[in-house]
């Protein structure tokens, strides 16, 4: 047990001694009976416009429609019509309930100051002894103490039934073993012979159709979904939903055509990646995962908007600032009737950093 | 003051015998059957000290009624499904697009319900309130030395809530599956895979397999309207019993002391102010949902894991944990065919909880290093305690620092300033700025301090100027009202532990006890003390004495400004 005495508060050491509470003054409400009323009238009122509020709320649900005729949206400068109307009234019928009883707080009820003694937070140490008596009692009659076998087994018996309750949350999601990782994580749907098309309209994309400096977001071909069926390709599969997300999430890409002159070749990115300057990368960040999207044209780098890591396309997807720290990996391109084609998939897994990565 | 005096003062308004029978009738039917009469007795009149400080807890509590209340609205309508449809609502330019129901419900509530959007709103701007509230609560409580003993625990299970608080918006924020949302998701989860050992295994059960897969939504939606809700409403209960059971702390004043609470009774004043006071904060969002557009995901769309906008920003409390994220260089380790990556999980994961968990730990410290297990119910102003002050606005400035690096985007176009140049700067500036700041602030506070000291002693400056017969000026010196005083001297200033105080009982100078010296004499050595009782009292007569000496023209200066006449009045203060 502590020392009882720390329980209590924190004695001042005052130079000046306490004055006490000061007298209560009244207020004008106290000794005015005019005032008094004039208050009482006051907050009556607060609370009919309260009301008033409420009812213009209901007419304004009823009466205010969300679209016109027309099937455009009702607005009052800018915003929903019903919205502010139904907002303002209900606001409004709250707030003139809270000044209302505020103000009668403030006014007419009483505003003398009462002190109320504290006690120490701590139990009585006889409280205390008692407590610690019926523990000590209720322990030995258990005779946890005395009996190490029934407790140690007890203690074991817990624990092991703590795994079910573990184990039975297995089915949240596959377990990330190695080859679930790689044919998920290190794994996307580009291989060889997929053919590069544009983001919105799905069309496959000829070496021409990029100007040098040229900036082309894109998708495997089947990620884009085709109006009609004249525009499938044979052989493509058309994914939607959860699955077209998932794939996107890893597939996105991006063409950049450059001056091959410009274009740096190193071990990871090896000329016949590129064609004609046309270079791919993903564009899904290596730092978290968002897709990159702003260019600096002059420069060959491309920046990630959400925390600004910027990358070198003409040299490997180089990291050349931000928290990003590695390269872009890069998808070999080839020429295939004439349009862009993947030689493969990506040489590296996509996206952000995992333990289990191999990053070498 | 005695419960006779109560009685004559509150008791004007008793009811009528006629009614007072009606009422003991359901009072002794509910309490024979709760017995909660004696609980009751001590409560109904327990005794609330009145500060404007005191309301920032409650912003927080009423916002989070708020929260429950529009969030029961839009459960009605909102479908927590990943399931792609084609919206076919009122809002022309997204007809026919085809997103999740998640996002298709969310523009339902915004389009077709009436007084959906407005629901949706109050109920993002109460989420901002409540952890704002939370965040300058917290800060009132640390400045005040609210949270020493014996509210250690109430300090916790509020820093608890903050982190759950923001665990929960973010939940939140995710779930209309929008451009901007799902964006903010990704980086979540990018941040958990990057978690070493676990990362991969936590992702992908949390997502039910890869990102954004179908499952995330109706996971999240479970923890932002169960799990987390029902966590918060626990802790909230426990941090109001205690408050209930330690007595709210009140200022030093004229009869206010450490024994006891001085203030309005719970019924009628306080709760009036208080219920008065939720009608207030729910009107106010009510009127910021209808006037103040928040995340209009309409105009984001749905999203689309293969598009971002430029500029994105997450919700500002997130803001200090994307200031790291933005500024951290990219370290990374590979090792054995492993990728450890520090550019996300300190950043992301470590820093906003190591620095949570600092500011949390301080009240342990403070007390380990002063020595001090006594309870303590008279808050202190900041300028009392500098270290602990100076600590708190150099955390407060690195979290602005961070929140500013968190935007550092939106700074490079709005000042035309170089992105890399404010990256830069943010990543030497998050280190030095706050140690300028902590020893700046604290260099303040000691000279407040002074200053209280020097208005003790020497009075205050009146304002009025003497020439004197040589011509020249002077400024008189006038002493302080006695209440006025009384508040300066009655919070206690921490005391530093002197080295040769520091061996123990038995004249064993431990190590951890000479450490715990120099930490004493480090934070608190250069405290100023209150002035003595002798030296308050010395310069009380120097001031008659100087007053005395003035012609007997007794001046407090309102002879100058024509308020009242000074004929024949005493000096104020005598």
């Amino acid at each position: 047990m502590t020392d009882h005495h720390d329980n209590l508060p924190a004695p001042v050491d005052e130079p000046i001694a306490n004055p006490g509470l000061p007298a209560h003054e009244p207020r004008p409400t106290d000794v005015d009976k005019v005032a008094e009323k004039r208050a009482e009238r006051q907050v009556a009122t607060f609370f009919f416009l309260s009301m008033a509020c409420a009812v213009l709320f209901v007419v304004a649900y009823y009466g205010i429609s969300l679209t016109e005729e027309s099937g455009d949206n009702t607005t009052f400068a800018g915003l929903g019509a019903s919205h502010v109307a139904l907002g303002v009234t209900l606001g409004l019928a709250l707030m003139f309930i809270g000044i209302g009883i505020i103000q009668w707080a403030r006014k007419l009820m009483a505003d003398v100051e009462i002190a109320e003694m504290r006690h120490p937070v701590a139990s009585s140490a006889a409280d205390r002894v008692e407590t610690l008596a019926a523990l000590n009692d209720g322990l030995e009659e258990s005779g946890i103490a005395r009996r190490p076998l029934v407790r140690n087994s007890l203690l074991g018996a817990v624990g092991f039934v703590g795994i079910p309750l573990i184990v039975s949350f297995t089915d949240l999601g596959p377990v990330a073993t190695p080859t679930v990782r790689r044919n998920t994580l290190e794994k996307t749907v580009w291989k060889e012979g997929t053919r590069v098309v544009r983001d919105v309209t799905g069309t496959p994309i000829k070496v021409e159709d990029l100007e040098i400096g040229d900036l082309m977001n894109c998708e495997p071909e089947g990620l884009v979904p085709v109006h009609s069926e004249e525009d499938e390709r044979e052989g493509v599969e058309y994914l939607e939903g959860a699955e077209l997300q998932s794939a996107k999430a890893k597939a996105a890409l991006i063409l950049l055509r450059m001056e091959p002159k410009d274009q740096t070749f190193s071990e990871r990115s090896p000329e016949n990646w590129s064609i004609h300057g046309i270079v791919a990368y993903s564009k899904i960040c290596t730092h978290v995962g968002c897709p990159i999207s702003l260019n600096e044209q002059q420069s060959h780098h491309l920046l990630c908007p959400c925390h600004q890591s910027t990358f070198d396309l003409a040299d490997g997807g180089r990291v050349v600032f931000g928290p990003a720290a590695r390269p872009l990996p890069q998808l070999p391109l080839t020429v295939e009737d004439g349009y862009l084609v993947a030689q493969s998939d990506f040489r590296e897994p996509v996206g952000p950093s995992y333990w289990e990565r191999d990053s070498k | 003051m005695s419960t006779e005096s109560v009685a004559t003062t509150n008791g004007k308004t008793a009811a009528t015998a006629k009614k007072q029978g009606k009422g003991a009738k359901v009072v002794g039917w509910a309490d024979d059957r709760l017995g909660l009469a004696t609980v009751a007795k001590k409560n109904i009149r327990k005794i609330f000290p009145d500060h404007w400080s005191f309301m920032l807890g409650e912003i927080a509590l009423w916002s989070f009624v708020v929260l429950l209340i529009t969030g029961v609205f839009l459960t009605f309508w909102f479908k927590p499904s990943m399931g792609e449809i084609q919206y076919m609502g009122s809002y022309e330019q997204l007809k026919g697009v085809h997103m999740s129901e998640a996002m298709a419900s969310t523009l339902d509530i915004s389009f077709d319900v009436r007084g959906g959007l407005l629901m949706r709103q109050m109920h993002h701007w109460a989420a901002m309130l409540f952890i704002a509230a939370m965040l300058v609560h917290m800060a009132r409580v640390f400045l005040t030395g609210a949270f020493r003993k014996p509210r250690e625990v109430n300090w916790l299970i509020g820093g608890l809530l903050i982190l759950l608080g923001i665990v929960e918006g973010f939940a939140g924020y995710s779930l209309p599956d929008d451009l901007l949302s799902g964006t903010g998701l990704r980086i979540a989860q990018g941040m958990m895979q990057a978690t070493p050992v676990v990362g991969t295994y936590m992702s992908f059960f949390l997502f039910g397999g890869e990102f954004p897969g179908e499952i995330i939504i109706p996971r999240l939606y479970m923890i932002h309207i169960l799990l987390v809700p029902a966590l918060i409403l626990a802790l909230i209960g426990a941090h109001m019993l205690l408050l209930v059971y330690h007595k709210h702390t009140q200022w030093p004043g004229p009869g206010r002391t450490e024994e006891n609470v001085v203030g309005f009774p719970m019924l009628p004043v306080y709760a009036a102010k208080a219920g008065g006071f939720f009608f207030i904060v729910f009107g106010m969002t009510a009127l910021m949902g209808a006037l103040m557009t928040i995340n209009p995901v309409w105009k984001y769309g749905p999203y689309n894991p293969s598009q971002v906008t430029a500029g994105s920003q997450p919700d500002w409390y997130m803001g200090i944990a994307e200031g790291m994220l933005r500024i951290m260089p990219g370290w990374e380790t590979h090792l054995w065919g492993l990728t450890l990556s520090w550019n996300v999980f300190i950043p992301g994961l470590m820093m906003p909880v190591v620095l949570l968990g600092l500011v949390l730990a301080w009240p342990f410290l403070e007390a380990w290093v002063t020595g001090d297990r006594r309870e303590h119910h008279l808050l202190q102003r900041p300028r009392e305690a500098p270290s602990r002050t100076a600590f708190l606005v150099a955390m407060m400035t690195l979290y602005g620092l961070l929140w500013a690096a968190g935007g550092n985007d939106v700074l490079a176009v709005l000042f035309h300033l170089n992105l890399n140049h404010i990256t830069y700067f943010m990543r030497i500036g998050v280190f030095v700025i706050p140690v300028i700041v902590f020893f700046f602030v604290r260099r303040w506070c000691i000279s407040l301090q002074r200053h209280d000291n020097e208005m003790l002693t020497h009075g205050y400056e009146s304002g009025v100027i003497n020439r004197s017969p040589e011509g020249g000026y002077s400024e008189r010196h006038l002493p302080l009202s006695p209440d006025h005083a009384y508040r300066l001297t009655a919070g206690d200033r921490v005391k530093a532990i002197e080295e040769s105080d520091a061996a123990d009982a038995n004249g064993v100078r431990g190590k951890g006890n000479t450490r715990r010296a120099k930490l004493s004499q480090a934070l608190y050595g250069h405290d100023v003390d209150a002035p003595t009782a002798e030296e308050i009292e010395d310069g009380r007569r120097h001031l008659e004495h100087d007053l005395d000496h003035d012609d007997h023209h007794s001046a407090d200066g309102h002879q100058y400004d024509g308020r009242h006449e000074v004929e024949g009045e005493s000096l104020r203060g005598h």
